[in-house]
């Protein structure tokens, strides 16, 4: 829509005429100490004692030194939607695994939330999820057969850094070769995760198949009426 | 023509504001748009209250109580009538219940009912498909 104010009467409203924001700092530069120090001086006729009041520095600037805004930025961990608990069932709503129902199993420090298809039910490895793009749903499973987790952090899933080198022209034009090879060690901890899980979802009738199949709207379905 | 009347004693469905869903009986007719109906209030839930008509959908089943029944009253006809037994049994109210129990459904459960349906809708066009050849076959 178009606005209340003129372009003008914002500039004039905004005080942007005053320059940009800084905290206001009249005069000074520094906050220098100008208490008067009084120093103990050696010698037997000297006195005992000298008051030194410090000079005015040579040096300072010309115009005020802004200072800086406080550094406002915390870094917490991200609140987990009150739905989403160990063992929940959730459904990725964006990504290659779009459509997917994971099962939940903790949040990792930078936020990210851990979750494992299990791989053998829907191919959704250990793999880290942000909450924003997860719909939680009523559906649990059993988080006693978990293993331990403290392995899994965010260093575990970082991608190694490649050293950045200039291609020659061969290379350039050669084709791609794109094979992933997945290091045995992730195996190994996919399975270490996966199999307790495996035999806790067997239990419920028709989990594993609810698991292995994508979440779709049909034509009457409304997300907003939907209870998950 | 109608068979279903606004009268003393008529059971009717509430349909709009706070107290829809519920069950009430009516108990006076106070002019061309609103009558004073009654829970009774320890069974249903609903006060002695007046809505109008638009607001109310009307059932088959009528108590015996006069006009502006005391309460005690009320409830012994409501007994009497076995109202709540009348009203489960019907398929509107079952139809009802079906649909509240799908509203809560979670995303399990959706995906449950789904392959339920799934198999009828097979065996149902399996049959289908039957009958189609035999008539094929016949004709």
């Amino acid at each position: 829509g178009v606005g209340r104010l003129s372009r003008s009467a914002v500039f004039r409203k905004a005080r942007r005429w005053a320059g940009p924001k800084t905290t206001k700092v009249v005069g000074k530069a520094e906050p220098a100490s100008t208490a008067a120090v009084v120093k103990e001086v050696g010698g037997a006729n000297n006195g005992g004692k000298r008051t030194i009041v410090p000079k005015t520095p040579k040096f300072y600037p010309a115009e005020d030194v802004p200072k800086p805004l406080r550094a406002l930025h915390v870094n917490y961990t991200t609140k987990l939607k009150a739905s989403i608990v160990p063992g929940t069932v959730l459904i990725l709503l964006a990504g290659r695994f779009k459509g997917k129902h994971v099962v939940f199993l903790k949040q990792l420090s930078s936020g990210l939330l851990l979750v494992t298809g299990p791989f053998k039910i829907n191919g959704v490895p250990l793999r880290r999820v942000n909450q924003s793009y997860v719909i939680g749903t009523n559906t649990k499973v059993d988080t006693s057969n978990f293993p331990n987790l403290d392995k899994y952090t965010d260093d575990y899933f970082k991608k190694p850094k490649e050293a950045a080198h200039k291609k020659s022209e061969e290379e350039f034009f050669a084709p791609e070769e794109k094979k992933k090879e997945i290091a045995p060690q992730r195996k190994d901890d996919q399975k270490e995760v996966d199999s307790p899980n495996l035999e806790t979802i067997k239990k419920t009738p028709l989990l594993r198949q609810y698991l292995n199949a994508r979440f779709s709207l049909t034509k009457y379905q409304a997300p907003h009426e939907l209870k998950f | 023509g109608y068979d279903q009347f606004v009268e003393i004693g008529r059971v009717a469905l509430v349909k709009f504001g706070p107290e829809a869903g519920k069950l009430c009986v009516i108990i006076d007719v106070l002019d061309h748009n609103r009558v004073l109906f009654d829970g009774p209030a320890h069974i249903i839930g609903v006060h002695r209250l007046h809505i109008i008509f638009k607001r109310l959908a009307l059932t088959a089943i009528i108590i015996a109580v006069l006009g502006e029944a005391r309460v005690k009253i009320l409830t012994k006809a409501f007994e009497e009538g076995k109202v709540l037994e009348k009203w489960n049994a019907s398929s509107w109210a079952k139809k009802l219940a079906q649909k509240e129990k799908r509203s809560n459904f979670s995303d399990f459960d959706r995906f449950k009912s789904m392959l339920v349906n799934k198999k009828i809708s097979s065996l149902v066009n399996k049959d289908l498909a039957n009958l189609k050849k035999e008539n094929k076959k016949s004709a």
